[in-house]
């Protein structure tokens, strides 16, 4: 040892063996975590497992939406009528994209679009979905239309974990006064009505919009701010009931008795014990999160035209459903989008439960 | 004489129970550890015994900075610790350590063995990463562990393995007092003879001070050379260990002692037993004069005095302290 200086009698010299060779050794001795046990078990759960790819390839099919040859999402054709699907065996693809059809992108969309244009000129894939009544590719507002949809998880989830794990573990921890005040904190958000409170707000900011907008801030961005306000609250609730089991357990106290810091003990030992239940919350706020935005959009509060995300396709649907035409691709596709990827979620949350259930280690 | 290490006086904790208004305040205590004074020296094992409830491992978290004492005093070497912040607690981490009850919840299941091992070394800062990493191999060895395993994780290891890896953390800081709160009343009793063994072994090896809790008296007196008696958050009786066991002076240990079988049936039968009436009063409301007084078979021989007075835990003959009217 380094400080041998403070202890110099010699009983603590425990060598003896050959510590270099045993530690090499000790590689080979690789003990399995509970998370890689949870891993291997939501592997073994089928339904859980395929939600899983189809989330990863819907993730990916959105997030390099640019990439795709696909119509411009915004591309009207205002002769037509709404056009039924062309099935691709019928038609695969046709010419005629226009690069420039686009509302402002952000530079590494605007980059996967140079590369689109690189790889597939002005090519572009039939209408194997339809057309809405402007004539716009319905596939192609899928897809950009679900990239809102993760925006607004990735949002939720970031605000659920950084604030919400943070704030609940900590009031846990302090307990007392501290924790007192700290939840009649969350208890007075809690009472807020959400959904008036977004309606009020975002009816307010429309008001506002042009001053806004000239500030570089969208609407869109105002209801993403109130999603983070709100959507750490219960995760702060569940943390902090975890946290007060958890506290008075042995290995908290052994974590003190060694001398161990607060932050070190929430952050070495308890958040890693509750990342469990904080995951497993996750997966299933996710898709509550989702709906809420089409729900705001379908309201017409959420993202404005020409930019589009599922809440608003399913709007434009609504309106085709009437008794002269049925449109039917204009609902049943955004339809079964939504319900994929809802269905998958929620999927995924309870293969996740199960698999991170310390009762449930250990048997399949 | 050997040296004093740990000096505890008059220790007292009670636990506020209940809160009136907005302000907090309790209504009343839970008494759970109250006046308890007794002194520990180096390399030798001070067993604490008394039955569930009764305030030893209260004591035990007094002692160590988990609980902050409500009065007394408890010095190490002539330092006070009993006031001290956590952060001036830290140094005297180093001299002090514990080892727990239960080894299935007292090891953190997220972290490795060898992480588990490293943490201490780490918050106090000890040497270089892959120092520490040796170190907690050599830590392995010392407990009887296979030091190969340095990367599994608890849930991997047994009862008994698993209470190796809490006295190998416990350990790890080189300390000269282990505080043990029933290290082995939870592990199966072939276990616990080896946890014992190892506990004995290490003593002599790094000439450790044990203060070791404990309800099981034949553990007690297996392992340690003195031992205390609690009741009801108050030390009733200290004496050497053969004293203690041979010739209890206070009716409480007489009777905690008469209550441990024999292992001969034939003596068994034959042997008389103290049978205690009633149940151990309640801490928040603690009866007056001696707490002992109401169950104690040897009341009438002292009388009013027993209900009015507390008796002190005062030296009597052969070197032992007894706190009974009935000694004086």
């Amino acid at each position: 040892m380094s400080d041998e200086t403070n202890k110099p009698d010699k009983r603590w010299d425990l060598g003896g063996r050959d510590l270099e060779v045993l530690l090499e050794e000790a590689k080979q001795y690789k003990g399995e975590s509970l998370w890689s046990d949870a891993w291997r078990r939501l592997k073994r759960n089928r339904s859980a497992f395929w939600s899983l790819i189809i989330l990863g390839v819907i993730l990916g099919v959105s997030m390099l939406a640019p990439l795709w040859p696909l119509a411009s999402p915004m591309a009207l054709d205002l002769q037509l009528e709404p056009q039924p699907p062309v099935a691709p065996w019928v038609e695969f693809g046709r010419t005629g994209w226009d690069s420039t059809g686009y509302w402002e992108l952000g530079a590494i969309d605007s980059a996967l679009l140079k590369v689109r244009e690189n790889l597939f000129g002005d090519w572009q894939f039939e209408r194997w979905m339809g057309t809405d009544s402007k004539g716009r590719d319905v596939m192609s507002r899928i897809v950009w239309g679900s990239r809102i949809s993760i925006q607004v998880s990735i949002v939720a989830t970031l605000c659920s974990l950084l604030i919400g794990v943070t704030y609940g573990a900590l009031a846990g921890l302090l307990g007392g006064r501290v924790d007192n005040a700290m939840m009649r904190i969350v208890d007075i958000l809690y009472s807020i009505p959400f959904i008036f409170l977004v309606i009020f707000v975002l009816t307010l900011i429309t008001e506002m919009k042009t001053e806004l907008e000239d500030a570089g801030i969208e609407t869109l961005d105002v209801f993403y701010l109130l999603l983070g306000l709100i959507y750490w609250l219960t995760m702060a609730r569940v943390v902090r009931g975890q946290v007060l089991a958890l506290k008075n357990s042995e290995f908290i106290e052994a974590a003190r008795v060694m001398g161990a810091s607060t932050w070190r003990i929430l952050f070495g030992h308890i958040v890693p014990n509750v990342l469990s239940i904080v995951i497993v919350y996750l997966t299933l706020t996710i898709p509550a999160v989702m709906l809420f935005e089409a729900f705001i959009s379908f309201l017409g509060l959420g993202v404005q035209a020409p930019k589009v995300s599922w809440g608003l396709l399913a709007s434009d649907s609504v309106e085709a459903i009437n008794p002269v035409h049925s449109y039917w691709w204009l609902v049943s596709w955004i339809a079964g989008a939504m319900g994929v990827t809802l269905l998958a979620l929620n999927i995924l949350g309870d293969g996740v439960r199960d698999a991170l259930d310390p009762k449930l280690r250990g048997k399949d | 004489m050997t040296e004093t290490l740990l000096e505890v006086k008059n220790l007292a904790k009670h636990f506020p129970i209940g809160s009136v208004g907005l302000t907090g305040r309790p209504d009343h205590f839970l008494r759970a550890v109250d006046d308890v004074s007794f002194d520990l020296h180096r390399g030798e094992s001070l067993g604490l015994v008394g039955e569930s409830g009764c305030g030893k491992s209260t004591t035990a978290r007094a002692v160590i900075g988990l609980h902050k004492p409500t009065a007394g005093s408890v010095k190490l070497e002539g330092q006070e610790l009993a006031h001290l912040s956590a952060r001036q607690w830290l140094p005297y981490r180093r001299r002090m350590q514990m080892i727990f009850q239960d080894p299935y919840a007292s090891l953190d299941p997220r972290q490795t063995v060898g992480s588990i091992l490293k943490e201490p070394l780490t918050i106090h800062k000890i040497g270089k990463p892959r120092d520490r990493r040796l170190r907690a191999l050599a830590l392995l060895d010392a407990v009887g562990l296979n030091p190969r395993y340095l990367n599994r994780y608890p849930h991997e290891f047994s009862g008994g393995q698993r209470q190796r890896i809490g006295i190998a953390r416990a350990l790890a800081l080189e300390p000269d007092i282990l505080i043990c709160d029933e290290p082995v009343s939870a592990l199966d009793v072939s276990i616990q003879a080896q946890v014992i063994n190892l506990l004995k072994e290490l003593q002599e090896r790094f000439n450790l001070a044990y203060l070791f809790i404990a309800h099981d008296l034949a553990v007690v007196r297996h392992l340690c050379s003195r031992v205390a008696v609690m009741y009801l958050g108050r030390v009733v009786e200290v004496a050497e260990r053969d004293q203690l066991f041979e010739n209890p002076a206070h009716p409480y240990t007489r009777a905690l002692l008469s209550a441990v079988p024999h292992a001969d049936p034939a003596v068994e039968a034959g042997r008389e037993r103290i049978v205690l009436e009633g149940d151990v009063p309640s801490p928040h409301n603690p009866p007056s004069g001696c707490s002992f007084h109401p169950r104690c078979p040897e009341r009438d021989r002292v009388g009013a005095r027993c209900s009015s007075e507390a008796p002190t835990l005062i030296e009597r003959d052969g070197g032992r302290f007894a706190a009974c009217h009935l000694e004086d």
